[in-house]
């Protein structure tokens, strides 16, 4: 009984160790990112990969996951006869809800994944040991941008998922199933207020920091080896999607 | 002048090393030999604190390296150059970039003076006219020449050199050899090489020091090391299966 309790004791102790580092990652990327010299070309370069790189995906997740919504929508709707509010309900569900979420899995799969598993090699093939051979900061010339660059990139991704996502859903709503264009579009601007743009909007800032911080954390401490590579992405991608939805709730319940 | 005094480290149930105790004198070269997994890349990683150790100390210039904050602890990183065993190289960088970088992140050198300088490394470790490849599309000699231009582009006091002729043919390991001894005496600096290619690496060395057992057996010139009577030393030059050495 005493060998379980201890057992049980070391694994908590060991858990609450790993998640101070998590957080004292996080504050040092941050303290380092606002520390001069800023990293501007570095900036730019994780733009180009968590923002540009991840636009296609985006756009046809967005497109087909508001064609969806326009079927399921209009099905659910027509019940209750009232299919031309399916612009408002289509628009919320995207705004608070679908596009931050989706577009957060999106960029975790095409990008979090690709920070574990570019970080992890660093590890296993020395690069990293080699930036503190040469004094520099691994975290700030690694992470730090990655984080800058992902809380710029999420939310412009998030807006760019549900302007295609409403697109989509009017293209089979009105095109398609026959709803009035003029009750879709005026639903819509009737049902949205600013507070449902920024739930969405502090929605994706948050989700961004969360798959940065996540994955680079997995990446940069993976074990130095192949398998320790995968380890990290796999446990990157994983705990990127669950934390996404835990904190989704989170904020949901405190922003409805 | 960098000593080591009695440190010790542990992963996890391993003790690697077990009270470790050396001298490197300034402006030589100091190779640490023994056999693979002794322990002999975790010593030379305690050298510029990428490792920290359980217990004792690291002494750069009489300072404790170990009892540095972050701060001080990259001032002294700075002065040093480090060859990883697999040259360590940026792979996103080419090799102009990979040997640049430690000037542009550290100095206020202007881009014309880096340039220069960076030629010239490369011209030294003779890589000239390669700076626009990337990593991946260089040999393992080639790598190692460019981590050495990268480890010499500051101008470091000392410069560690974890197994640098791994994985290479004799005739590369004998190049890279030379290259060793003829960028110190052109820079003077304080080296350290971390190996087991024996003998080649008793003729760039003016101190060679034994590691078994987690601890220094030996620590003499090369032709004294050769003639030592120490049976782990022996038994460690001529390759013998059976002696204080344990073989795992």
């Amino acid at each position: 009984m005493l060998f379980l309790l201890g057992q049980i004791g070391s694994f908590a102790l060991r858990q609450l160790a790993e998640m101070g580092r998590i957080f004292l990652f996080l504050l040092s990327a941050f303290g380092l990112a606002l520390r001069p010299p800023a990293k501007l070309r570095l900036i730019v370069h994780h733009l180009k990969t968590i923002g540009v790189d991840s636009l296609s995906v985006v756009l046809l997740s967005g497109f087909f996951t508001g064609m969806v919504m326009g079927f399921q929508g209009y099905y659910s709707l027509r019940k209750f006869n009232a299919e031309s509010w399916l612009g408002s309900a289509a628009a919320l569900g995207l705004l608070r809800e679908l596009g931050p979420v989706l577009s957060a899995f999106m960029v975790t799969g095409r990008t979090g994944s690709a920070m574990a598993a570019e970080l992890g090699t660093m590890r296993a093939t020395e690069q990293i040991d080699a930036l503190y051979s040469m004094a520099i900061d691994p975290i700030k010339y690694l992470v730090s941008p990655r984080i800058i660059a992902s809380l710029i990139a999420m939310p412009l991704l998030t807006a760019i998922f549900d302007v295609v996502g409403i697109f989509g859903a009017y293209l089979i709503g009105v095109g398609l199933l026959g709803v009035s264009s003029g009750s879709y579009i005026v639903g819509m601007e009737n049902a949205v207020v600013f507070q449902d743009v920024y739930s969405g909007f502090l929605k994706s800032l948050s989700f961004g920091l969360i798959i940065t911080w996540v994955c680079c954390y997995k990446g940069f401490h993976a074990p130095p080896m192949a398998t320790g590579v995968s380890q990290a992405t796999t446990e990157s991608v994983v705990l990127s999607f669950v934390l996404v939805l835990v904190w989704d709730y989170f904020l949901t319940s405190i922003m409805l | 002048m960098i000593r080591v005094v009695d440190v010790h480290k542990r992963f996890g149930t391993q003790q690697v090393l077990k009270g470790v105790n050396l001298e490197f004198v300034t402006g030589k070269i100091t190779t640490i030999v023994g056999t693979s997994g002794c322990g002999k890349t975790v010593l030379l990683k305690h050298l510029n604190a990428l490792l920290l150790p359980d217990r004792g100390q690291i002494l750069i210039d009489g300072v404790d390296i170990t009892k540095l904050g972050q701060k001080e602890l990259y001032e002294i990183r700075s002065r040093f150059g480090v060859l990883f065993q697999g040259a360590a190289l940026l792979d996103s960088m080419t090799i102009f970039d990979n040997v640049a970088f430690p000037l542009r992140e550290k100095t206020r050198l202007g881009e014309s003076e880096i340039k220069k300088k960076v030629d010239d490394r490369l011209e030294q470790v003779g890589l000239e006219g390669m700076g626009y490849k990337f990593p991946a599309e260089l040999s393992g000699g080639m790598k190692k020449r460019a981590g050495l231009a990268r480890a010499l582009v500051t101008d470091p006091e000392i410069v560690l050199f974890d197994e640098p002729t791994t994985g290479l043919d004799p005739i590369l390991a004998s190049s890279i050899h030379q290259l060793i001894a003829r960028t110190q005496k052109a820079f003077g600096y304080t080296g350290v090489v971390v190996s087991h290619t024996i003998p080649q690496v008793f003729d760039i060395s003016d101190y060679v020091a034994m590691m078994a057992n987690g601890v220094i057996e030996a620590v003499e010139p090369p032709a004294r090391f050769q003639a030592s009577p120490n049976p782990v030393v022996q038994q460690f030059i001529h390759g013998k299966t059976e002696g204080p050495i344990q073989v795992l």
